[in-house]
């Protein structure tokens, strides 16, 4: 009896890493074979014409997309940036986090983070578009991805500053510093790494984006912006408009400058988190 | 605050919620001497030494009635700057907490908060307060070096030199040499010794030998309340009370 049991013992463990060894193999294997294949089919058609020549039918090219690009960081950063913080300061200095309207808060701004891009899509576009009669352009797609970023930044930089060890905040008060002062000279210095990390990831994910920006700049791809008034287009809206009008080749090619972009703003998010972030404070 | 500092505390009544943390305390505290507070964990003395420098505001739902002063001054007046309070009321923590940035920047901290810029100025405090503290000729080479990479007694006694610079008159010190080892407890046991002549110390202890090595004063508390207080020798070779002598003694607590 006991040596059955026993032998069932060893069978369960070896189907189970089979199992799981074979899910992570899957898994990577799919990862892989996507970047692989993007880059096959698009590295070979990255040219100067591509990234930065003018745009014609026959040779497209994806500048306006850049400058969209940077334009819609621009906007949505400097909007939620500031704005995220600041609510992320309010919720963890100011009040009381054991408060039921503190908690209600924090659920919705949870929420918030969750839910489907073309949702903020759309209301981008009866927004701004629509009602507030800016047709479309990048200063209206701007602001939506700032709404869509804002519980993002707000959750990630209420980690970090609730991570700043109470004894900090003590230590200052017990030296006469005012609140104001304990916030700027002590929290929020201990909490930078954390908070450039999230802000950094932020723009990774404006830089990626795509469903609300069909709905509110105007996916304008062959057409440098003016200004932020203008209508627009970006990476992603670009891969979008390639695939679908019959440039597959420009497509991969602006898919692998999308990936590039993205994964090195990961890796430079992690090194400032590893560098910043290790041996910081007293506890621990 | 007027050039007295002496703190008086008379019927002091303190609640977190509905609990009594401290039940009419009353206790003069002279200048220039060391007054220990002993007693058994939760009996109050931690709580106690907070409300001298306003440190329990910090703490949701706790109340305080009756008096604390300090020289003719009731702390806990509406008119009371509680900034200048921790100026004046200085306190180390039972684990060193500096800041994470460099040793000389964790110095002149609180004289940058009251408005000190000059270089010149600052160097000065600095050097007087790291020397006051006896940390001077170990950091003097690396003032500019992170103050996490000191070890854990000359980070406490960063945090000693920390408190200083912001010359205050009273120094609070809450278990200051519980997380350190001997050597370092040593070490802190003598700069308080030394600066007992300029400051007024009230120090918690858990350790009975600390309390009669170092201090003029002691009292003991219990569940709230303060049992006996007196001078150190008498508290210690001749307790008035029973449960004290019980405690000193090692009997309960």
């Amino acid at each position: 009896m006991k040596r059955n049991a026993h032998k069932r013992q060893i069978l369960k463990y070896a189907v189970m890493q089979i199992f799981t060894q074979g899910a992570l193999v899957i898994s990577l294997a799919a990862l892989i074979a996507v970047i692989i294949f993007i880059l096959i089919r698009g590295i070979p058609y990255i040219n100067m014409q591509l990234l930065f020549g003018d745009y014609t039918s026959k040779t497209p090219s994806i500048k306006p997309a850049l400058i969209g690009t940077l334009y819609l960081i621009l906007i949505s950063i400097t909007i939620a940036a500031p704005i995220g913080i600041g609510s992320a300061i309010f919720l963890t200095e100011y009040t009381n986090s054991k408060s039921r309207l503190i908690r209600y808060i924090r659920i919705a701004v949870e929420t918030l983070a969750g839910i489907p891009s073309i949702v903020y899509g759309i209301f981008g576009y009866l927004v701004f578009v629509i009602a507030l009669g800016f047709k479309y352009s990048l200063i209206g797609g701007g602001i939506t991805l700032a709404v869509m970023i804002l519980p993002v930044i707000v959750r990630s930089t209420e980690e970090s500053l609730l991570a700043v060890p109470r004894s900090l905040r003590e230590g200052s008060f017990a030296l006469g510093s005012s609140k104001v002062r304990t916030i700027f000279s002590v929290v929020l210095p201990c909490a930078a790494s954390g908070i450039v990390t999230s802000l950094i990831l932020a723009v990774g994910r404006v830089i990626s984006e795509s469903a609300v920006l069909i709905l509110t700049i105007g996916m304008v791809v062959n057409k440098m912006p003016k200004d932020f008034a203008s209508p627009g287009t970006s990476l992603a809206l670009d891969v979008y408009y390639f695939g679908s009008h019959g440039y597959p080749e420009q497509a991969a090619a602006t898919g692998v400058v999308l990936l590039v972009l993205v994964v090195s703003i990961n890796i430079i998010a992690t090194v400032i988190g590893k560098i910043y972030g290790k041996g910081e404070f007293a506890d621990g | 605050m007027d050039n007295k500092f002496n703190i008086t505390v008379r019927g002091c009544d303190l609640y977190y919620g509905n609990f009594q943390a401290l039940k009419n305390v009353n206790i003069d505290i002279e200048e220039n001497e060391i007054t220990a507070l002993i007693g058994p964990s939760g009996c109050g003395k931690s709580t106690f030494i907070k409300s001298l420098n306003r440190m329990n505001d910090l703490i949701e739902d706790c109340r305080i009635n009756g008096e604390i002063l300090i020289g003719d001054q009731n702390i806990y007046d509406k008119s009371m700057d509680i900034n200048l309070l921790r100026k004046n009321v200085g306190m180390v923590f039972q684990k060193p907490n500096p800041f994470p940035m460099s040793i000389y920047d964790n110095v002149a901290f609180a004289p940058r908060t009251f408005g000190i810029k000059k270089k010149s100025e600052l160097d000065k405090i600095v050097e007087r307060s790291l020397k006051q503290a006896g940390l001077w000729g170990e950091v003097r080479d690396r003032l500019r070096g992170k103050a996490m990479g000191l070890s854990g007694g000359q980070q406490q006694r960063l945090c000693i030199a920390r408190a200083l610079a912001a010359d205050p008159k009273i120094l609070l010190m809450d278990e200051p040499t519980s997380a350190l080892d001997p050597i370092s407890t040593g070490k802190i046991e003598e700069l308080m010794s030394d600066l007992k002549s300029d400051y007024t110390i009230v120090i918690v202890t858990h350790n009975m030998q600390q309390a009669t090595r170092i201090s003029d004063k002691t009292a003991f508390f219990l569940l709230g309340e303060i049992i006996e207080y007196g001078k150190t020798e008498s508290v210690f070779s001749n307790p008035k009370d029973k449960r004290t002598e019980n405690y000193i003694t090692g009997r309960f607590g």
